[in-house]
C-alpha cells in the first residue's frame, strides 16, 4: 500500500523559493520557501524586524525580490513568474486576482472618497460601468463586513477604527479574489473589536474558500485564524508547521520562548 | 481486521531549550494497536504521559519517533510523516478528539461550534444544525444557551458543548480526554450512551478515564502506561 496517498493531486496556488529581500547589505529576509494551497491559511509571526513585512512586501509584488521565485497558479490554470510577468500584468494581477489588506486601514482605503466608492472603485478597475450594480455590490459587501448600509455615502475618515478595517476588507474581497494578504489586521485595535474583525475574517475565509496569508505577531490570532504557520526571526524561518503542533509542542528554541511569553488571562 | 490505529515503538519527549536545555522523556516505546469497535482505557496515574499520547495520537504534538499508522477510507497514513495538510484531512474526517477543555472562539454560537464540523464534512446548514440540536438536547445543554457563545457558560456546559462536537460528526477513531470529568450522574449516563452507540458502529476509541465507573462500563481493556515507559 502506498505510504501518503492523500489529496495532494491538487496542484498548489503558490509556490516561494528561496525568497531573499534586500535592502542594499541589509537583508530583510533569507531563502524564505513555502507552498500555499486554495482555501489554506498560512500565518506568518514574529516579532518586530524578524523579516515579516518584507516577506509579505516581496509576495505581494510591492519589492522585488534580490532572488528566489514566486510562482502563482492563474485562473487559466497555468503557472505564472511573478516577476517574469509584465509590470502591467502583475498589476492587473493585485486588482483583480488578490487582496492586500494593511495593518493601518489609511494605506488601504481613500479617506476623501466614500465606504461606496472605496468598494466600487475596485470593481472599476477591474471594467464594471453600470452604477447600479456597483452601489448594489458596494451595499452587498457592507452588509458582509456589518458597516450600517445608510454609511454607503459617508466618507471612512468619519468610522471608527474598526469600521475602517472591516471597509477595507469589504474593498479587497469585492472582486471576489483568491488570496489575500493581511498584515497585522487587528494591529491597533481594542480587544473587544478585534474579536469581531477575527469573526468576520474567519467566516468569509471559509465560506469563500480563499486563500491568504497574514502576518501577525499576535499568537491568538494566528491560532484563530491560520491552518500553518511559519515563526521568522531575523529574516529567516526557524521553524513551521501544522498551527496547533507549533503553538503546543514547539520545537525551535525561538519559538519556545514566544509561546512561553504568552501572558496568561 | 486490520486495526484502524496502528502504534509502533512510539517515543517522545519534550526539549525546554529555555531552561537548560532539559530534555523530558514521556513516552520511550509505545506499542498499541486498537480495532474497529474497541475501546482503549490509557491507565495510570497523572505524569504517565496518557494525555502526551492522546494529543500525539491528534497530531497536536509531534511524533518523536516510531510509526502512527491511521487507517484512512482505503489507505493507510503514517502520522508521523504526514504533512499538515494531511493532518487537516485526517482531523476533518477520520480522527474526532473531545479535549478537556473548550477553546472558545470570540463570538461562536454553542449552536455553530457543534456543527462546525459538519459543516466542514459538506453537511447543509440547516441538516447540520438540526443534528447539532439533537445532540445538546440529548446532553441535557438547555436551548437557551444554544444561540450563545460559550465563554460564559459553567465547566459541565462547555464540556458537554465540546462531547456534542465530537460526536457530531462518525469519525471512525475518536480520542476522549476525560470526557465525564465535570459531568453529574445524569449526563455522565447520556455521555456513557453515546460512546456505546459509536462503538456499536465501529468506531476505534483510545480515552482516558479517570472515573472507574466509567471506565468500567465502556473499555474493552486496558492500556497500561507503565509499558509506555519500558523501553
Amino acid at each position: 500500500m502506498s505510504a501518503l496517498p492523500l489529496l495532494d493531486e491538487e496542484p498548489p496556488l503558490l509556490v516561494v523559493e528561496g525568497l531573499t529581500v534586500a535592502y542594499g547589505a541589509r537583508v530583510g529576509c533569507r531563502d524564505v520557501g513555502f507552498e500555499l494551497w486554495p482555501g489554506e491559511v498560512l500565518g506568518i509571526v514574529g516579532e518586530s524586524g524578524s523579516g515579516k513585512t518584507s516577506l509579505l512586501n516581496a509576495l505581494s509584488a510591492k519589492i522585488e525580490p534580490a532572488a528566489g521565485r514566486i510562482r502563482y497558479r492563474l485562473r487559466d490554470g497555468t503557472m505564472a513568474d511573478l516577476f517574469d510577468l509584465s509590470e502591467a500584468a502583475r498589476r492587473q494581477l493585485l486588482r483583480t486576482d488578490w487582496g492586500v489588506v494593511h495593518q493601518n486601514p489609511r494605506d488601504g482605503l481613500r479617506l476623501t472618497v466614500s465606504a461606496g466608492a472605496n468598494v466600487g472603485e475596485r470593481l472599476m478597475a477591474i471594467g464594471a460601468r453600470h452604477y447600479g450594480e456597483i452601489r448594489g455590490s458596494a451595499l452587498d459587501w457592507l452588509g458582509k463586513v456589518e458597516i450600517d448600509r445608510d454609511r454607503i455615502d459617508d466618507r471612512p475618515s468619519s468610522f471608527s477604527g474598526g469600521m475602517q478595517q472591516r471597509l477595507q476588507i469589504a474593498r479587497n474581497l469585492v472582486t471576489n479574489p483568491r488570496l489575500v494578504f493581511m498584515d497585522e489586521p487587528t494591529g491597533g485595535l481594542d480587544v473587544s473589536v478585534q474579536a469581531r474583525l477575527l469573526d468576520l475574517i474567519r467566516g468569509l475565509v471559509a465560506d469563500l474558500g480563499l486563500s491568504a496569508i497574514i502576518v501577525t505577531h499576535d499568537l491568538a490570532v494566528a491560532r484563530l485564524l491560520a491552518h500553518r504557520l511559519m515563526v521568522m526571526r531575523g529574516g529567516e524561518v526557524v521553524e513551521s508547521g501544522l498551527t496547533d503542533q507549533v503553538l503546543d509542542d514547539p520545537q525551535h528554541p525561538y519559538t519556545q520562548l514566544l509561546v512561553s511569553s504568552i501572558l496568561q488571562v | 481486521m486490520e486495526p484502524l490505529l496502528d502504534i509502533r515503538g512510539l517515543a517522545k519527549s519534550f526539549t525546554l531549550h529555555n531552561q537548560g536545555g532539559v530534555t523530558l522523556p514521556v513516552l520511550a516505546a509505545v506499542d498499541l494497536s486498537v480495532r474497529a469497535g474497541e475501546c482503549v482505557a490509557l491507565h495510570g496515574r497523572s505524569g504517565t504521559g496518557k494525555s502526551t499520547l492522546l494529543r500525539t495520537l491528534y497530531g497536536n504534538y509531534r511524533v518523536g519517533s516510531g510509526e502512527l499508522w491511521v487507517r484512512h477510507g482505503a489507505a493507510r497514513i503514517d502520522l508521523a510523516q504526514a504533512s499538515p495538510r494531511q493532518i487537516i484531512e485526517l482531523r476533518r474526517s477520520t480522527i474526532g478528539y473531545v479535549s478537556q477543555f473548550l477553546r472558545v472562539i470570540p463570538r461562536v454560537a454553542a449552536l455553530d461550534i457543534v456543527a462546525e464540523p459538519m459543516r466542514a464534512r459538506g453537511l447543509g446548514a440547516e441538516a447540520a444544525l438540526e443534528r447539532a440540536a439533537a445532540l445538546l438536547t440529548r446532553l441535557n445543554v438547555p436551548e437557551r444557551l444554544w444561540h450563545l457563545a460559550p465563554a460564559t457558560f459553567s465547566g459541565g456546559e462547555q464540556q458537554r458543548i465540546n462531547i456534542a462536537r465530537g460526536f457530531a460528526v462518525e469519525y471512525p477513531i475518536l480520542l476522549l480526554d476525560e470526557p465525564t470529568a465535570s459531568l453529574d450522574g445524569d449526563n455522565r449516563t447520556s455521555v456513557i450512551g453515546l460512546i456505546d452507540e459509536v462503538l456499536a458502529r465501529g468506531t476505534a476509541i483510545v480515552g482516558i478515564f479517570h472515573d472507574g465507573e466509567v471506565r468500567e462500563r465502556v473499555a474493552s481493556r486496558l492500556y497500561d502506561m507503565t509499558e509506555a515507559k519500558a523501553a
